[in-house]
């Protein structure tokens, strides 16, 4: 695994994780790699990774079922969903909007934009669009 | 589990090489032991695992002094040199005559780290290339399972895909009542392996931290932006931009670029250690 210089390693592996639970590699109520599995895949240090599941433990996308091992919640999906939610609102937006303000681009042209985009990946993911 | 206390050590009369050591080494860690070339780390390894007296001071493993050699503590650590010469054996017979010698040795995570390597039981260890041979010393040293593991330049003779092979065997060899301490002038090779730093300059342990608490002390910064090099400590130029590092006043962490750690602190030594105290 590359990782940035940006973002500390551990959260790294849990966006990574993250990303495989939507895409469905490991999908709710699944178990997930042990901790030594994983670190010995993305070929980091296994502390590392303890941080990377407590990260995500504490968010309540994976859960801990005693000496058997690591399982992805229910609700762990949404939970992610919720997450980066928050994160693009906070984070992204205001940088999109600057963007939009400074080309002069209208919000009227970026609704028509997202309905085009919405009708051509309509049935390339369905999963993103059934939640709500 | 290790304890080095005001230990000296010269190999000319008046020219110390290490002089007055102090560090513990805990287990759980895989320690990254950096140096210059010629700053002792090999030394210092020999030391460690008894192969060498210190001149002043004392090395402790659960107690004991590794000089005094005994049995039960030589079969608790393992030393994988830089440098060695393998038998003219099969794998099954260097197996067979070396692990009985390690209580805690397994054939099944030997195989598994083999696996790892993309190893075959060869008939003749001696006619196989110098970076298989390390390989094959690797998985073995992984597989005693001693409480301490120290490895001499490991990936040296490595090609490319072999230095990711074992960077997967470290993260599956290791465990909380194990250390492993590697020496490196490689840091690139396995900065994200390591989660303690050692690192040995003018005769001194300069600093001995977790990158925990390294990330929590100090801010790596990588910018194309010379501006953003404000309050750096140290910084340099590379090809794809300014990398730099300072006291880190946000409370966010940013990842343990170990080439600049290294840098700055040979260069700076006390406004970097100070940070530690």
């Amino acid at each position: 695994m590359k990782f940035r210089d940006s973002q500390s390693i551990y959260l790294q592996i849990a966006e990574r994780i993250c990303d495989e639970i939507l895409g469905n590699k490991f999908p709710p109520g699944e178990r997930i790699p042990s901790i030594r599995e994983y670190a010995a895949m993305v070929e980091v240090n296994a502390n590392t990774v303890v941080r990377s599941y407590d990260w995500l433990q504490q968010h309540e996308i994976i859960f801990n079922k005693r000496g058997i091992g690591y399982y992805v919640s229910p609700d762990g999906k949404n939970r992610i969903r919720e997450i980066r939610r928050v994160r693009f609102f906070e984070d992204e937006l205001p940088l999109f909007f600057n963007r939009l303000y400074t080309l002069g681009i209208s919000i009227d042209e970026i609704d028509r934009r997202y309905n085009e985009y919405k009708k051509a990946s309509l049935h390339v993911d369905d999963d993103a669009v059934d939640i709500k | 589990m290790l304890k080095v206390e005001e230990m000296t050590f010269s190999y000319k009369r008046n020219e110390y090489l290490l002089n007055r050591l102090n560090f513990d080494i805990t287990p759980g860690g895989v320690y990254g032991l950096l140096g210059k070339n010629g700053s002792g780390k090999s030394t210092l390894l020999y030391l460690m695992t008894g192969l060498m007296f210190p001149k002043i001071g004392h090395i402790y493993i659960d107690g004991i002094e590794p000089r005094k050699r005994l049995p039960d503590m030589l079969s608790q650590l393992y030393l994988l040199p830089e440098e060695y010469d393998l038998p003219a054996t099969s794998v099954d017979e260097f197996v067979k005559r070396n692990a009985a010698f390690y209580p805690r040795f397994s054939r099944e995570d030997f195989d598994r780290y083999m696996d790892i390597f993309d190893l075959e039981s060869v008939k003749n260890m001696q006619r196989v290339s110098m970076g298989q041979k390390k390989k094959y010393l690797v998985s073995f040293a992984l597989a005693t399972n001693t409480a301490l593991l120290f490895m001499d330049e490991p990936t040296n003779g490595m090609d490319i895909p072999s230095k990711s092979q074992f960077r997967k065997a470290i993260a599956l060899g290791m465990n909380d009542e194990r250390s492993i301490v590697i020496s490196t002038h490689q840091v690139r090779d396995l900065e994200s392996m390591i989660d303690r730093v050692l690192i040995l300059h003018n005769h001194s342990m300069l600093l001995n931290e977790s990158t925990l608490r390294i990330a929590e002390k100090l801010e790596f910064v990588n910018t194309t932006d010379k501006e953003e090099l404000d309050g750096c400590i140290y910084s340099a130029f590379t090809p794809a931009g300014f990398v730099g590092v300072r006291p880190n006043t946000t409370g966010a962490e940013t990842p343990v670029d170990l080439e600049v750690l290294f840098n700055a602190i040979i260069t700076n030594p006390e406004t970097i250690t100070n940070r530690f105290v």
